[in-house]
């Protein structure tokens, strides 16, 4: 009730140019997790998630 | 920005993989353990034959049957499902849902980037499948992939038709090259098997982006008032 805050949505108060950096950044991170994971040829990696990379269809052997 | 990209990815990421591997731990992993105990069947046979000339291997660390393998496993879950939570938050910066529903609409374009488009080259497949070199295979696979989100990205996100038609291109192009395929089909495990499997798999994968795809538009729309 006593809120000063503008109107307007934090998306739409934020530069493209940040949005964009911000959206990269996390792609780029949610890629790597996923490879580390699913793609990694590290055999204790690969052992470790292996029932992962089976039931999410990723490439395993 | 940042806090609710994370806030978003590790908690809609837990959730669905809580979610995924509750699925893979009653209906799953169940198929993959009994496909071992062929490939585990045909080992012992060949390993019998040289075990007089046998090296002690280095053998990496390997999770043993049990609650290290459930752990391990959803350990492996979580890693993929906040990292798919990441990518998807990160878009939502700059394609904001307006409702937790759009989500629903994500979660199936990740479904058919991430899953559905793979698997048409390359199905989900049980330990001991015969399978083409796994470098080529993963190439493959992520080029698709990658293809697939960006088309569906054109279709759905640009109003041009020249866009459009870029678009079904990147779609059909993965499938016109073809995935790697091995020299001989070859499965230790039985046929209906294999096939249960990956009907398990696609229909568990679906649940799991469904999910992910409507709990990250959830926790995004809920903290926007919120938060910078």
């Amino acid at each position: 009730m006593n809120s000063q805050s503008l109107p307007t949505t934090s998306t739409a108060s934020i530069s493209l140019t940040q949005r964009l950096i911000a959206a990269s950044l996390a792609c780029l991170l949610g890629a790597g997790l996923v490879f580390l994971a699913g793609f990694s040829h590290i055999d204790a990696i690969h052992n470790g998630a292996h029932d992962t990379r089976h039931s999410e269809g990723f490439p395993c052997h | 920005m940042y806090k609710r990209i994370a806030f978003t990815a590790g908690f809609a990421g837990l959730l669905a993989a809580l979610v995924l591997s509750l699925l893979q731990g009653l209906w799953i992993t169940p198929m993959i353990l009994e496909a071992e105990t062929y490939e585990s069947a045909v080992e012992a046979h060949t390993h019998t034959a040289d075990a007089l000339i046998h090296h002690h291997e280095e053998t990496a660390w390997a999770p043993d049957d049990g609650w290290q393998r459930t752990l391990s496993t959803l350990g492996g879950n979580l890693v993929v499902a906040v990292g798919f939570g990441l990518i998807l938050a990160g878009l939502f910066t700059l394609r904001a849902p307006s409702q937790a529903w759009q989500g629903l609409l994500w979660g199936a374009a990740g479904y058919l980037a991430f899953c559905m488009a793979p698997s048409l080259g390359l199905p989900p497949e049980l330990p001991g499948t015969a399978a083409a070199e796994l470098t080529a295979r993963q190439g493959w696979w992520v080029s698709t992939a990658a293809a697939t989100a960006c088309a569906l990205a054109l279709l759905f996100l640009t109003r041009q038709w020249a866009l459009r038609l870029v678009a079904l291109a990147l779609l059909a192009l993965p499938h016109i090259i073809g995935a790697p395929q091995p020299a001989g089909q070859a499965s230790l495990a039985p046929e209906s098997l294999q096939h249960h499997f990956q009907m398990a798999a696609l229909i568990s994968n679906a649940v799991f982006w469904i999910v992910l795809g409507w709990l990250s538009a959830w926790f995004y729309t809920r903290d926007i008032a919120e938060n910078t």
